[in-house]
């Protein structure tokens, strides 16, 4: 079955990629569409299913060579049945959605055929984002991690006769190709070290890497904490995280189905599922959690700012994105990564609604973005605002507190915030003012483009449309994600941890020795504490000493606690994201309702800091002026220096100017006269003749 | 003489008296009238003694005390000699018609090389040596001038025939220093001499000497002056003969003189040896670039392809002589298709000889034109072509014989080489219009065009096994 949903996306890329010409563009279209939807069905199955032990699926070999063994295999366990569910449901919509979408694009021609492109790159990157998440071993997820690369770089630079297009496409691909390096690296390290890529020896191997030194660049380093930061780093490119995240909101140049499938739900979380699925390593690298936790934290925040000024509204979307991957950063670093799980689940359903949503907008308003000049469409489109209402309900956290009841966002972001006080008090409070600005520009969004009056073009305003079905019914079904997703799996990503250890496969005996243990800890008996601790370190080392891979698909720690300790934050902590919630809305409220006018006065007030946001930190510019300059300027050098004039100049010289002269000088000594040929011989043997007697002779 | 050295030379006592009988029975009788008829048995013959010798008993026998031995690298070269003799016989037969020069001496001095090269590749002594040269030399100084009324041809006999006869009094030289410090001509003596200890700096005079002698056969720089002359002047079909069999047969003597008789000093001549090559690749590749009648470019041409097969006799290996072999193979065969299609260039009767008029042969005679194009890939080295086989097996030997430097030299020779073999294909397929050839080919040439042609692109699979023959026959002279 697993077999069937990897593949299926691979033969719709591939039968509409190159046999769109015999079948049709539209046949195609359907082709892959249905393909996707059968992996979807297929996925659920699987992901309701009960799955205890981890599947192994062994596709074919790959890769032998020396101790080097690699298969293309399928690892099946509850981490993948997550991602499969969402990349294959998000895909599947994204897929349907594309017919309305894409049905008529101004930057093509009439005649131009471009659907079925479109379509087979949306099926290719669904093909390698699953190959990335069923990855049996590090070379084949690396695989996969390249795959989903490539296929952003083609969906982003889709329309390739816009030079911005082009641009954003280069740019997602270089930066990522910086983080690609820091995952490589890893790679490279796990094998050096483990002489294998399988996960199940890698795993294995955690508690040995935490005690090896490896020495890399000028120093020695922790082996597992070096191996998480460079995972990491991998991980950093491909979620956007802070200094390596300018691509993403360049990225929202591809058509709108991309940005909500790829750059929202699916390609950009692999960071977040590449440091979930390591767990069994990064639970022994403390210092390596801390950076994710601290970076995760900063992106957060960062992001946050900078959606609070931005106009296009794809570009909010993206800086949201960017900001809530934060957040599954932060719930992986401090050691809670179904919690990171749980939030990327939640994120996926209202993300990409909330991206689809904003594509119905732009659909009905004839490819305009900015925001600015929306306004009063809530009538025009009134699906497409219900749908947008329910997203931006649920990604500002909206339900009831101190219960489990309310929108998936707000179960999902409270469990994130929740741990983070748990293990850092500074990501803690990063993420609450965060969530008060998410709040803000959530809301921001919808009263720019539903409220008030309607602003810029009238034109457009008039023939502002609602979408057609094919387009809305995508958005319903993630509706139905977005608000029930979160309640319904509450308990099995964090509200229990039986639950949470049987769901994702672990050893719940352990578990049991680490609650008592813990338990016991609460109670304040330090002795106790000690003798269960101990006997929950044992017991993992046990497990080590056998050389065996941890059971399940996460890993928790003998001294990790986060999630038990999460439910037990004070009250203050639970309810202090809604409230961040509802002093954003209550301020974007006054902003954009009550007092238009507000807002241009405090830019025009707070001049500086309004640039700073609005320019994004000026990273763009501080990299253009680091990298970028130097970089073309050492290319520029080399091309015209030292490609044009020392390896051209020398091989032209030498092909036009020296090698024509020997042969002229060759054609003049072959001057007929046989007594200059008799010469040119015994001069032939006096110079053979003489040479060895000198070196030859004397020895 | 006992029957055991009888049965060993069998092979070229027949041929030796067929030749003569042949030479007899004509003159009293048709005269050149019977020469057509005697160009077809001649070939016939080579094409049988080919056959009996290939097949024929495996092993090593020695004749005469020494002087004559047969082993498989005798065998190897004198299959090579004896089938491209064969078939410059047949593919010249229609060229020397045409132009009423077919002379009843033609096949039988043709013949009468070819004796003399099967002796020289079986020489196991310094005179038999010198014998089997002689006797290849001087029939070969009487086909260079074949056509006496042409001052041309009788220019380019004479200046081989001096130039030659340096050169075997050079050798004879060398020789005769060798027997002076070694006491013997036995090939066996000489090694056992060399193999007590120190080298007399006479022996080395007169191992240069006779590299030197031979290294005008096989015409290195800088003893090749003679080659584009030479080449120009003959008629076309001796042209053809000069580049292909007599070459195999010098490269092998060579090569079983430095083993057989040398072979405990491979550093001496290996350095001489490399030296001769590199020059030779490079002048013979930059030289060629000047030319514009073919002849020449093919004597150019051959004299570079002489230094890449000398490579992989410098790099003193059993794989630098089996490069060398499948090289020299490889290298006729590429030959006999061209000079098969330069015989049949001619325009209003007359034969042609610059590369002007190939100019856009593509389009009057497109499948020649592409045959062309792949012998002259081949020659160039260009993969997938065997001619790029050959280069490299050659490199490789001298990779593996610590002569790096060899090989990158080999390397850039032939770079520079492509130029002219590639400005061929260009005036063929994207020349200016313009007066080319006219005229048909034979059907024997165009067999042997497309043969050639077709072998450099089939024997990419396996070579035709030539490679593992090559190997024993590098095999027996290594040792």
């Amino acid at each position: 079955m697993a077999t069937i949903i990897l593949f299926a996306p691979l033969i719709g890329a591939l039968i509409c990629g190159f046999g769109w010409r015999v079948i049709g563009e539209f046949a195609g279209q359907v082709i892959t569409t249905g393909l996707v939807l059968l992996a979807a069905f297929l996925s659920w199955i699987i992901f309701l299913g009960h799955i205890d032990e981890t599947q192994h699926i062994v596709v074919l070999r790959w890769i032998e060579s020396g101790s080097l063994s690699t298969e293309w295999g399928i690892r099946l366990d509850r981490l993948t049945a997550i991602m499969l569910v969402v990349i294959t449901s998000v895909s599947a919509l994204v897929h349907l959605y594309s017919f309305g979408y894409m049905a008529h694009d101004d930057n093509w021609t009439h005649h131009e055929h471009y659907k079925a492109r479109f379509f087979a790159y949306l099926s290719f990157f669904t093909f390698a984002m699953l190959m990335l998440v069923t990855a049996d071993n590090l070379v084949q997820m690396f695989f996969g991690w390249e795959g989903v690369g490539v296929a952003s770089y083609l969906l982003i630079g889709f329309y390739y006769r816009k030079p911005s297009a082009n641009a954003a496409a280069i740019k997602a691909f270089v930066v990522n190709r910086v983080g690609d390096f820091g995952f490589a690296l890893g790679i490279f390290a796990l094998f050096f070290l483990t002489d294998s890529i399988r996960m199940d020896d890698v795993f294995a191997a955690g508690p040995m890497l935490a005690e090896t030194n490896l020495h890399f660049l000028w120093t020695e380093w922790n082996a597992a904490n070096l191996i998480a930061v460079l995972l990491f780093i991998g991980a950093m490119g491909k979620s956007a995280q802070l200094f390596l995240h300018t691509w993403l909101p360049d990225a929202m140049e591809g058509p709108t189905p991309v940005s909500a499938l790829i750059h929202a739900a699916t390609m950009v979380t692999a960071g977040v599922f590449l440091v979930c699925r390591m767990s069994p390593i990064m639970e022994y690298a403390p210092q390596a959690l801390a950076f994710v936790t601290v970076l995760g934290a900063l992106t957060a925040f960062v992001a946050a700012t900078i959606g609070l000024v931005q106009n296009d509204i794809k570009r909010v979307i993206a800086y949201s994105t960017m900001s809530q991957l934060g957040y599954m950063f932060v719930a992986a670093g401090v050691g809670a990564y179904p919690v990171a799980m749980f939030h990327l689940f939640t994120h996926a359903f209202f993300k990409a609604m909330l991206f689809l949503g904003a594509g119905s907008v732009i659909h009905a308003m004839h490819h305009e973005q900015d925001m600015r000049n929306y306004g009063g469409l809530r009538k025009k489109i009134p699906m497409t605002f219900a749908a947008m209402m329910v997203g931006t309900l649920a990604i500002t956290g909206v339900g009831i507190p101190l219960t489990h009841i309310g929108f998936a966002g707000f179960l999902s972001k409270d469990a994130v915030i929740e741990s983070a006080y748990v293990g850092s008090h500074f990501a803690f409070w990063m993420l609450v003012v965060a969530a008060l600005m998410t709040s803000f520009y959530s809301w921001r969004l919808m009263f720019m483009t539903f409220y008030g009056k309607p602003r810029g073009d009238h034109h457009a305003h008039d023939h502002a449309h609602e979408s057609p079905k094919v387009m809305l019914i995508p958005l319903g079904v993630l509706a139905l994600g977005a608000v029930f997703s979160g309640m319904v799996w509450y308990n099995s990503f964090f509200g229990d941890l039986d639950k949470i250890h049987s769901w994702f496969g672990m050893e719940v005996a352990q578990h049991e020795a680490e609650g008592a243990g813990h338990g016991a800890a609460t109670e304040g008996h330090a002795a106790t504490e000690a003798t269960a601790e101990a006997a929950t370190a044992t017991e993992g080392h046990a497990a080590m000493a056998h050389g065996t891979a941890p059971k399940g698909a996460i890993f928790f720690g003998p001294d990790n606690h986060t999630i038990h300790s999460a439910h037990e934050v004070p009250k203050w902590v639970k309810v202090s994201p809604f409230f961040a919630m509802l002093i954003g809305f209550a301020l974007a409220w006054k902003f954009y309702i009550q007092s238009p006018e507000l807002p241009g006065k405090l830019a025009a007030q707070q001049r500086p800091l309004y640039l700073f946001l609005l320019n994004k930190w000026y990273f763009d510019e501080l990299y253009d002026l680091i990298f970028v300059r130097p970089a073309k300027w050492l290319g520029a050098f080399l091309w015209k220096r030292g490609d044009g004039n020392v390896i051209d100049g020398s091989i032209n010289g030498v092909a036009m100017g020296i090698i024509p002269m020997l042969t002229r000088l060759a054609g003049r000594v072959q001057s007929g006269y046989i007594f200059h040929y008799a010469f040119a011989m015994v001069l032939g043997i006096v110079a053979l003749v003489t040479w060895m007697t000198l070196s030859g002779g004397a020895h | 003489m006992n029957p055991t050295d009888f049965s060993t030379v069998l092979p070229e006592i027949t041929l030796a008296l067929v030749t003569m009988a042949a030479l007899l029975g004509v003159v009293y009788t048709g005269k050149d009238a019977l020469a057509s008829a005697l160009n077809w048995a001649m070939a016939g013959l080579f094409l049988v003694l080919a056959f009996w010798i290939g097949v024929g008993g495996g092993g090593e026998r020695t004749a005469f005390d020494g002087m004559f031995t047969d082993d498989p690298f005798a065998r190897f070269a004198k299959v090579t000699i004896l089938l491209s003799a064969a078939a410059v016989l047949v593919i010249s037969h229609d060229f020397m018609t045409r132009r009423n020069m077919l002379r009843f001496e033609y096949p039988i001095l043709v013949a009468l090389s070819v004796l003399g090269m099967m002796f020289m590749v079986s020489a196991g002594d310094l005179i038999a040596l010198y014998m089997g040269l002689e006797l290849q030399s001087l029939a070969l100084y009487v086909v260079a001038s074949f056509r006496r009324d042409s001052v041309k041809s009788s220019e380019a006999g004479l200046k081989y025939f001096v130039l030659g006869s340096l050169s075997s009094g050079i050798l004879l030289y060398g020789a005769s220093l060798t027997y002076g410090y070694a006491g013997t001509t036995d090939f066996d003596g000489i090694l056992a001499t060399l193999g007590q200890g120190d080298v007399p700096v006479g022996l080395l005079f007169g191992l240069v000497m006779m590299i030197t002698g031979l290294a005008f056969k096989v015409s290195a720089v800088p003893f090749h002056m003679w080659t584009p002359d030479v080449y120009e002047g003959s008629p076309t079909p001796v042209t053809a003969f000069f580049a292909t069999a007599p070459k195999v047969a010098a490269m092998a003597l060579l090569a079983r003189l430095m083993y057989d008789a040398f072979g405990a000093i491979p550093g001496q001549w290996g350095q001489v040896i490399a030296v001769l090559s590199v020059a030779s690749m490079f002048v013979g590749a930059i030289a060629a670039i000047g030319q514009r009648d073919i002849k020449r470019l093919m004597a150019y041409s051959s004299i570079s392809h002489m230094g890449f097969a000398l490579i992989g006799l410098a790099s003193g290996t059993v794989g630098g002589v089996q490069a060398m072999l499948i090289y020299m193979a490889i290298y006729v065969t590429m030959n006999i298709g061209t000079f098969a299609f330069i015989l049949s260039m001619e325009r209003d009767g007359h034969a042609v000889t610059t590369i002007d008029s190939l100019n856009m042969l593509s389009k009057k005679a497109p499948l020649p034109a592409l045959a062309m194009l792949v012998l002259l890939f081949s020659l160039a080295g260009v993969p997938p072509m065997v001619g790029f086989f050959g280069k490299f097996y050659v490199l490789q030997a001298a990779v593996s014989g610590q002569m790096a430097w060899l090989a990158i030299a080999g390397a850039v020779a032939s770079v520079i080489g492509a130029f002219y073999y590639l400005r061929i294909v260009f005036y063929m397929y994207f020349g200016k219009e313009g007066e080319g050839i006219d005229g048909r080919m034979g059907a024997v040439q165009w067999a042997a065009l497309m043969g050639s042609a077709l072998i450099m692109v089939l024997g990419v699979i396996n070579l035709f096994g030539v490679e593992s023959i090559a190997l024993t026959a590098a095999e027996t002279l290594v040792r």
